[in-house]
Formats: C-alpha cells, sequence, structure tokens
C-alpha cells in the first residue's frame, strides 16, 4: 500500500472512531433510538392495526399491519440516525473541533467517507438492538433474517450518512439543522412505505415514492425480513436485487457527493 | 529537497471580510528554529493571518509560503509541516483527553508506542495525567486549554504556530509550556509562530511584529523594539541627588537630573555597561542602584498609542471574542 494510501485508510479510522465512542457513549441517544421505535410501533402500530386493513392484498389474506410496518421502522431508525449524524458536521464546526480535522494533512474525502463509514457502523450497532422488537411485530428471528437486515443498514446508513454529510459540509448555521429535518428528512421518512404500502396511491404521490431513496431501503429490509412463506410479502414491491442495486447506486453517489462538498471549503 | 532559509515567507497579504480588511497588506518572513511573536491588540489581524498560514482561510491577495511551499496552492504539503493551536477551543468534548490526544495521532500518523510515550510526557507536562481518562466535557476552562497545547505538540511540526496559548494558565504551566517550546526549537529546530497579549512572553520571542488594524507597524527583536520608544535609564537613590544629577551629567555628557528627593535619573544607551563605571567613580555617594528599561508595554502604547492591557481587559471585548470565536469555526 503506498503512503498516500496508508494516510488516507488511517484518516477513515481515525473519524469512524470517533464517531463510533460518540454514539456509544451517549446514553440519551441509546434512549431515544430505542424509545422512538417502540413509541412508533406501539402508538401508532397498534391503533392501525386494530382499526385498518389493507386495500392492497386479497382479503383472505391475514396481513398484520406490526409485521408490515416493523421494517419501515427499522428503515426510520436508520434514516433518522444517518441524517443527524451527519448533519452533526454542523456542530463539530460549531464547537470548533471541525479545525482541527480541515488542519490536518489528510484528504478531505477520506473525512467525508470516514464519517460515512462510522455512521454505517452506528446504525447497524442500532439496528441489532432493534431486532429484538422483531417478535412484538409478529416477525420470526433468525439468522439470515439479522444477516440481511444489517447488511441492509449498513449500506443504508453509509449512503443517507453522506447525504447529511453533503448537506451540512458547506452549512453555517444551527438553523440549518433544523430546516433539514422539517424539509428533507421527514418527507422522505412519509413517502418511504414506512407506514403504508406504495401501491393504488395517486400517480402524483407514487411518482414522489419513486425518487425517494428511503423507499428502496425499507423495501429492502421487507425483502429481507420476511420469510418465505409469510403473507405479508404480498406487500414487497421491488425484487431484492433491485433494492440493493438503487441503494448501492445511491450511496456511491452520495458519497463522492459528500466528499466533494467537504473539499475547498473555508472554515 | 534543499532546505529553504525562511520558515514562513508572505508578501502583501491582503484579507477581507466584505468591508473589513482584517490583513492589510502585510509582509514579513521568519526564520527557520526562530521564535516569532505576533503582537497586537483584539481584531488586529493576528488570528486571520495564522489562518492564512495554516490553509483554513484563503487570502484575498498577496502571496505565503510555508516551508517553501505555497500556501494557496499546496495546502496538503503546508498542512504536512504545521502545528497549530487555535484561539479557540477544538476539541470534541464527548471524548476523554486521551481519545482526543489519540484521534490527533491518527490524524498526523504518530506510531503508536511513540504515540504512547508522548501523550503520557505531554500529559505529564500540563499536569493532566490523572484526569487523562476523563470526558473533556469535564474539564476547566484552563484544563482544556492544557489539553489543547498538549495536542498541538504531540506530532513534530516543521512550524508550530500558537495563537494565544497561554491565556488564563496559571504562572507554573506557563512557564512548563515555554520551557518544552524551547526545548522543542534548541533540539528540533522547529520555527515557532505565535500570538500573545502577555508582555513578558512576548519578550521571550527572537523577534516580534506589532500589528494593528491589520498592519505591521513595527518588526524586530524585543531590544531593538524597545530601542524605539526610548533609551535605558539608571534610577539612583542618593542624599545629593541633584548635586550627583549635575555631576554625572558633566562627566560622562548623559542626560540626568533629579527625579525626586534623594533621587536621581540617568539616561543612558546601555545601562549594563554604564553601571560599573557609575558606581567605581561614585563610590560611598550612592544608597541604591536599578536600571530602568522600557518595557513592551510601553513600545505598545507608543506605536498604537493604546494600552493594550486595556484592550484585554475590556469586557465587551472579551465578549466579541467569545462570540467571534464560536462562529469562526
Ligand atoms: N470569519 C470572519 N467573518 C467576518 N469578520 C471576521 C472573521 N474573522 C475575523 N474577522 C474580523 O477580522 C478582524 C481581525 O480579526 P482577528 O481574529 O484576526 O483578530 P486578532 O488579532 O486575532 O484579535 P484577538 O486578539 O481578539 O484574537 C476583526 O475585525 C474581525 O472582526
Ligand atoms: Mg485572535
Amino acid at each position: 500500500m503506498s503512503r498516500e494510501a496508508a494516510a488516507a485508510a488511517r484518516v477513515v479510522y481515525a473519524i469512524a472512531y470517533r464517531e463510533v465512542i460518540r454514539f456509544l457513549k451517549d446514553r440519551s441517544r441509546w434512549l431515544g433510538f430505542i424509545a422512538q421505535p417502540l413509541l412508533y410501533l406501539t402508538l401508532i402500530g397498534y391503533g392501525i392495526a386494530h382499526s385498518m386493513t389493507f386495500r392492497s392484498v386479497p382479503a383472505a389474506a391475514h396481513v398484520n399491519y406490526l409485521s408490515f410496518m416493523y421494517p419501515g421502522i427499522l428503515g426510520m431508525s436508520v434514516l433518522f440516525t444517518a441524517i443527524f449524524s451527519g448533519v452533526g458536521i454542523i456542530w463539530d464546526r460549531e464547537f470548533g473541533f471541525l479545525r482541527e480535522v480541515l488542519v490536518a494533512p489528510v484528504p478531505r474525502w477520506a473525512v467525508a467517507v470516514g464519517k460515512a463509514l462510522g455512521i454505517a457502523a452506528i446504525v447497524v450497532v442500532q439496528s441489532a438492538v432493534l431486532l429484538a422488537l422483531a417478535p412484538v411485530a409478529g416477525i420470526p428471528l433468525g439468522v439470515g433474517m439479522a444477516a440481511g437486515v444489517l447488511g441492509v443498514a449498513a449500506v443504508m446508513g453509509f449512503g443517507l450518512g453522506s447525504l447529511g454529510i453533503a448537506i451540512a459540509a458547506r452549512m453555517q448555521s444551527m438553523e440549518g439543522f433544523q430546516f433539514v429535518m422539517n424539509v428533507l428528512t421527514m418527507p422522505m421518512f412519509f413517502l418511504s412505505g414506512a407506514m403504508y404500502p406504495l401501491r393504488g396511491l395517486p400517480v402524483w404521490l407514487t411518482v414522489l415514492t419513486r425518487v425517494d431513496p428511503l423507499a428502496y431501503g425499507v423495501d429492502a429490509l421487507r425483502n429481507v425480513v420476511y420469510g418465505a412463506g409469510q403473507e405479508v410479502r404480498l406487500l414487497v414491491e421491488y425484487p431484492v436485487g433491485l433494492d440493493l442495486g438503487v441503494m448501492a447506486a445511491l450511496a456511491a453517489v452520495l458519497a463522492v457527493l459528500g466528499a466533494w462538498a467537504f473539499e475547498g471549503q473555508e472554515t | 529537497m534543499a532546505q529553504p532559509e525562511w520558515a514562513v515567507e508572505v508578501e502583501h497579504l491582503v484579507r477581507r471580510f466584505g468591508p473589513v480588511e482584517a490583513v492589510a497588506d502585510v509582509s514579513f518572513q521568519v526564520r527557520r528554529g526562530e521564535i516569532f511573536g505576533f503582537l497586537g491588540p483584539n481584531g488586529a489581524g493576528k488570528s486571520t493571518t495564522i489562518k492564512i498560514l495554516a490553509t483554513l482561510l484563503r487570502a484575498t491577495s498577496g502571496r505565503a509560503l510555508l516551508a517553501g511551499f505555497d500556501v494557496a496552492t499546496q495546502p496538503t504539503q503546508v498542512r504536512r509541516s504545521i502545528g497549530i493551536v487555535f484561539q479557540d477551543h477544538s476539541l470534541d468534548d464527548r471524548l476523554t483527553a486521551w481519545e482526543n490526544l489519540y484521534f490527533h495521532a491518527l490524524l498526523y500518523g504518530v506510531g503508536r508506542d511513540e504515540f504512547t510515550d508522548r501523550a503520557q510526557a505531554l500529559l505529564a507536562m500540563v499536569d493532566l495525567l490523572d484526569r487523562r481518562d476523563d470526558v473533556v466535557r469535564t474539564f476547566s476552562g484552563g484544563m482544556r486549554r492544557r489539553l489543547e497545547i498538549a495536542r498541538g505538540l504531540l506530532h513534530a511540526p516543521a512550524v508550530l504556530f500558537l495563537d494565544e496559548p497561554t491565556v488564563g494558565l496559571d504562572p507554573q504551566t506557563r512557564s512548563a509550556i515555554w520551557q518544552h517550546v524551547r526545548r522543542l526549537r534548541d533540539e528540533r529546530g522547529v520555527t515557532v509562530f505565535m500570538t500573545t497579549h502577555y508582555m513578558d512572553e512576548a519578550d521571550h520571542c527572537d523577534r516580534i511584529a506589532v500589528i494593528d488594524h491589520g498592519r505591521i507597524v513595527a518588526l524586530g527583536t524585543p531590544d531593538e523594539l524597545r530601542r524605539q520608544v526610548g533609551s535605558e535609564a539608571v534610577l539612583v537613590g542618593a542624599p545629593d541627588a541633584a548635586r550627583l544629577a549635575a555631576e554625572v551629567a558633566e562627566r560622562y555628557g548623559v542626560a540626568a537630573r533629579a527625579t525626586g528627593p534623594g533621587e536621581a535619573r540617568i539616561e543612558v544607551a546601555d545601562a549594563a555597561a554604564f553601571l560599573p563605571r557609575l558606581a567605581a567613580d561614585f563610590a560611598g555617594r550612592l544608597e541604591s542602584l536599578r536600571v530602568h528599561r522600557p518595557t513592551l508595554d510601553d513600545v505598545f502604547l507608543h506605536l498604537t498609542g493604546r494600552e493594550i492591557r486595556d484592550e484585554e481587559a475590556s469586557p465587551l471585548d472579551a465578549m466579541r471574542r467569545r462570540v467571534m470565536g464560536r462562529r469562526r469555526a
């Protein structure tokens, strides 16, 4: 390995290391990432499960809404954590730490990539914990399924984390953070199919759901979470290959975008 | 590659922030292995200059070379050559002291064994060894500052920037840090570029540039600067001060006058050389002898018309600095 490559690898590791350490230490984040899905599943999930049925599956099929919602909630959790962590660069700038990184003799793309990888690691840990909720949603836990979830979460975390980095790299204020959360993250969540199936929708809504990157992540999670025989499989939208292909391509593009946004900035 | 003679070369450097000309046509050079100081009031443009040299800000115009590399076009080489302690905080306060240092070591490629030894030694120097595994959030302001300095010294740069490194630190820590910095310079030929408000620290510098409103108004060794303000003086205590002053003036052809009952002031170019002659020639008539040299405070007042300490003490400035510090990442 050349000297440059070794240096870049070291930087990627350093940035990812910091990201993970910060996450592991932050008790309020642990509380948050466990409580939020739990609230969604119980307070919204149970309510809807007991009051509504799916229009888009045959009446004879017994599809449990909680089973439908569970992968969506995993996806939501990955989305919020990834964007939140990526946008954390704004905090680093505000509190001065970013200078320590920007003045170091390291390629900035490596900083962006390291951060995205760190975020991927965080969402994997998080998803592993949330797998414990699967039985609550009527989904049997299995090794293959768990491995699938963690793999998909890693790709999603890397891509969505890069999106957050790209947005935050040139952003100067905390207000910007609120804006991102409201205008970008919430619609991405709503349109992702996490809460309702993406079929039989009006055309305008369908178009929006098709361009939502999270929709492919959530669908990939459904693909790996549902066992072969489950009726809820009826609500999977695309083949898993397509989901993964779209997400991988997107993650690559977003990583380049994040790295690019990070280059050449002043502090 | 042949080492360039100058560690830092700056030519007609200008940086504007909108209408504010923070750095207004500054030129100077810093020798390799020199301790070079920037002395100036708040808002003079010290930090802005350092940030341009450290590749964190772009110059509006002008040129700056660091270790022979152009800061605008060869930022990576420049970054490889420098270490910096920022004026404003730059630690990750969720990490421990040790983790902050380790992160820095990774960024700068300090090997593991080397890291452990140096980190231990530096933490001992800044008296934080027993707090190494505490989260920085629990540190006092002075402790954070000490950790930042330790971190800045962790790798061995060719040029070390210290932006008001010792503000708010107690005298023992300040002197320990100074000892270390001087050792770095003597043993490894590190060039040190610092800004300070402390006059006694400015006195440690080989050369000082006094900067005001973005311009360099004086540059030289501390002694040279002092000479600009006025000569040195010998203050004499003697019962017959008035007569003594007259005799001294006549005998040596220097300015001398009584400044009070039993006290006279003799202006001389070199007080240290003059003292023995005076003592010998007027043996028995002198009660006390004291050398007065112009301080850098005097120099500063003379050059800028302001007391540097007033500025430092102004609460408004202190507040502005805090606010600016937070905004300027
Ligand atoms: N990012 C910025 N945006 C706008 N103005 C700035 C910025 N950074 C510095 N300035 C302005 O440039 C001038 C010089 O600031 P600088 O920080 O270089 O001063 P300084 O000599 O370091 O002062 P101090 O002793 O307070 O640290 C000030 O008028 C300041 O307000
Ligand atoms: Mg400053």
